[in-house]
């Protein structure tokens, strides 16, 4: 068993790194007090809230914390006919906070995530860890047996091709979790009992041209590098799937990285997650996807962009063109969420000038 | 962990160090029940000191000679004298220990069992067409995580183990001679499989392969000109690794990295072999571009045909960079029939 790291008497960090340059994304139908336990880390950065469900219902944000938060009726006067692009009933919203966010980089975590305890019986500060794997370079034309080279303690194997030792930029870390595992609905329904308590202590680049199930509970990236190809899809209310919005966006970026020659991190930080979702409520929305991720897989696995395709918005443009050439056979719903990305890019755009362009008087 | 078949194994180890009993007596709760393997280095002058009450076949530059022939035996001295054990092994699994090599202790202070968990990571599916974010899901408290295929739940054979080092990390000369203090300390407790495409620099001071699946494919190759008797004058393990690796994913095989530790214990120096001329980095250059472009062709289904056909590659593509690759893909092919000579009466 494994318990959530006692934050109460850590002081607030002082030298919060990047403070001014990142934005914590928070998607949340329920409540904020989570953010308690969060203080010492979190609380000298912006929040960008991300409220689900019922506009009129009042989010209660802890004292102490700047933010600004977004209900639908926020999201529907901000991008007009455009916000159709985003989730209704489902934490797939979140990616509006991607969008109206002006910083550098994005952390982005669940409203049931704890801090938690690493073997010491330390406090985990997942944020900072973070930034330490954004900020140094990622590995992802060799693999390095021990793991992240530039950590402290580590280095480059023998073998190692010394030109490669540079890396890439980082452009995603994907963090992890102790206690309830992000497993998907047969699985909780096998073993419900089952509970991470393995602290895997490495940070590791996952390899070009390897895909992996991206979680968004606990995710940190580079919103110039990669943010237009964070969009989480279409779930939830009037779709017929949930609980793929994450891996459908790291399916994306995955591809879309390997292309621009960008890094992707997994392994550390962990955070604690409490709330195990209902089984059963997880089976109905994930079941169509758990079929069609058969052929969602090989799609991506094939999906190669073109020579022309240099900036995240052109190569997600290309990937939703391809997306309904090849999957809309598989359900109609691809078309759908094809025109939702190229919706969803146009936003971004829009919202997202690029420097010394005309404002227009957007919102 | 499962209970293992100790017949189906045998442990090979490498004598470059001729007295061996503080490396057998500090394996000795592990090595116990088990066949053993002791292959001398040709060039080693000394007598072996091998303590009582293992279970082991010795092998000197005499017997590799009756094996393979006189001219065959500077094939195997160095390091590379391990694979002679592997070619004349009749196991299942192989398990390889430097014998410089003590058991390491886990973060409960526990002395890790090496030879189990390597048979272990053996004997369950590899994953290498899809990454696995809570890294091996067929172990105990871990699963496949929301987002994994189903269809590809089942796995692979697993072809090669590959374990890591508490204490004298396996790093090049150069970085071990900039870090002189640095020690490796962290216990990373993961076995992952290494994506299928992924390139890897595998040692071989830790290494459990499946012998029946891939044993040809672990070749004796690649020789740098001053090759020395420290793992940082050599590179036949990094090339032997970036071979049995493509040769894994051509035939939908896969190789794990990650547990077991052991303890390298301090010896040579990194300064000292700085000063010889270091070609390895080099090599490894040339390699890289090589490996990554280098598709086998479909009809090589049989491992030995795939290391036929890769030092075809090797010579057609490298030769004319380095006179080491040439002998290299020439030592390929000499393998390839020394195993099936040796292996055929079978």
């Amino acid at each position: 068993m494994v318990d959530p790291a006692n934050t109460v008497g850590i002081p607030v960090n002082p030298t919060p790194l990047l403070k001014d340059e990142l934005d914590i994304v928070i998607p949340t139908i329920r409540n904020l007090d989570f953010l308690e336990t969060w203080r010492p880390f979190l609380q000298p950065y912006h929040l960008i809230i991300v409220q689900d469900g019922d506009p009129t219902k009042k989010i209660h944000v802890p004292e102490g914390y700047d933010y600004e938060l977004y209900n639908r009726n926020d999201i529907n006067r901000i991008l007009g006919p455009k916000a159709s692009c985003i989730s209704f009933k489902d934490s797939a919203c979140r990616c509006f906070g991607y969008m109206v966010s002006k910083k550098k980089y994005i952390f982005t975590i669940d409203d049931d995530c704890f801090v938690a305890k690493d073997p010491a019986g330390k406090a985990v500060n997942a944020l900072e860890q973070h930034i330490k794997n954004l900020l140094c370079p990622s590995t992802p034309l060799f693999f390095n047996t021990l793991y992240e080279p530039y950590r402290e303690g580590a280095d480059f194997v023998r073998g190692y091709p010394f030109s490669l030792r540079e890396g890439v930029s980082t452009a995603v870390s994907h963090g992890l979790w102790l206690n309830i595992p992000d497993y998907d609905a047969p699985t909780q329904l096998v073993k419900p009992k089952e509970r991470n308590t393995r602290y895997v202590d490495a940070v590791m680049t996952i390899p070009k041209g390897t895909l992996f199930p991206m979680c968004g509970m606990n995710l940190a990236f580079d919103r110039d590098l990669i943010g237009p190809a964070m969009y989480f899809g279409l779930m939830g209310d009037g779709q017929p799937i949930g609980r793929y919005d994450d891996m459908w966006a790291g399916w994306c970026i995955k591809v879309i990285c390997d292309h621009l020659g960008l890094g992707v991190k997994t392994g550390l930080p962990y955070i604690y997650h409490s709330k195990a979702s209902n089984p059963f409520v997880n089976l109905k929305k994930e079941y169509k996807g758990i079929f069609w991720q058969e052929e969602i897989i090989p799609f991506f696995q094939n999906a190669k962009l073109s020579k022309e395709a240099i900036t995240v918005q052109q190569c997600y443009i290309e990937l939703s063109k391809m997306v309904k050439e090849k999957l809309s056979a598989l359900d109609p719903y691809f078309e759908k969420l094809a025109d939702a990305m190229v919706t969803w890019i146009e936003a971004w755009d829009e919202l997202n000038p690029p420097a010394g362009a005309a404002a227009n008087g957007k919102a | 962990m499962a209970e293992i078949n100790k017949n189906e194994v045998d442990i090979v180890i490498g004598a470059v160090n001729a007295d061996l009993t503080q490396f057998l007596s500090s394996w000795r709760p592990f090595f116990s029940g088990f066949h053993l393997i002791v292959v001398k280095d040709p060039e080693l002058k000394d007598e072996l000191n091998i303590p009582d009450g293992f279970d082991v076949d010795v092998y000197s530059k005499t017997d590799m000679e009756k094996v393979v022939g006189a001219s065959n035996s500077s094939m195997f001295s160095g390091y590379s004298c391990r694979y002679f054990g592997y070619l004349i092994s009749k196991k299942k699994y192989i398990v390889s220990i430097d014998d410089d090599c003590v058991p390491a202790k886990d973060p409960k202070g526990f002395l890790v069992d090496a030879v189990s968990q390597h048979v272990n990571n053996l004997e369950k599916p590899a994953t290498p067409l899809f990454f696995n974010t809570l890294y091996d899901p067929y172990t105990e408290g871990a699963d496949f995580v929301r987002g994994y295929p189903f269809s590809l739940r089942e796995g692979v054979p697993c072809a090669a183990s590959c374990g890591l080092w508490l204490n004298l990390a396996d790093l090049d000369a150069p970085t071990q001679a900039l870090k002189t203090e640095q020690r490796n300390t962290t216990y990373v407790d993961a076995v992952l499989t290494v994506p299928l495409k992924a390139m890897l620099p595998i040692s071989g001071i830790n290494i459990a392969f499946n012998r029946e699946l891939v044993g040809p494919a672990l070749v004796p190759a690649l020789r740098l000109a001053g090759e020395g008797k420290v793992r940082w004058e050599t590179l036949e393990d990094v090339w032997c690794g970036m071979c049995l690796k493509h040769i894994s994913d051509h035939l939908g095989y896969g190789v794990k990295t990650g547990l077991p530790y052991v303890w390298r214990n301090e010896r040579g120096d990194a300064v000292e072999s700085l000063r010889k001329k270091w070609e390895g980095m080099k090599l490894m250059e040339k390699s890289v571009p090589f490996f990554e472009s280098l598709k086998l062709p479909e009809t090589a289904l049989k491992v030995e045909d795939c290391v036929i056909e890769l030092a075809k590659a090797v010579k057609e593509q490298l030769g004319s960079e380095d006179a080491a690759f040439t002998q290299a893909a020439d030592a390929m092919v000499k393998w390839v029939q020394l195993w099936n000579s040796v292996n055929s009466s079978e």
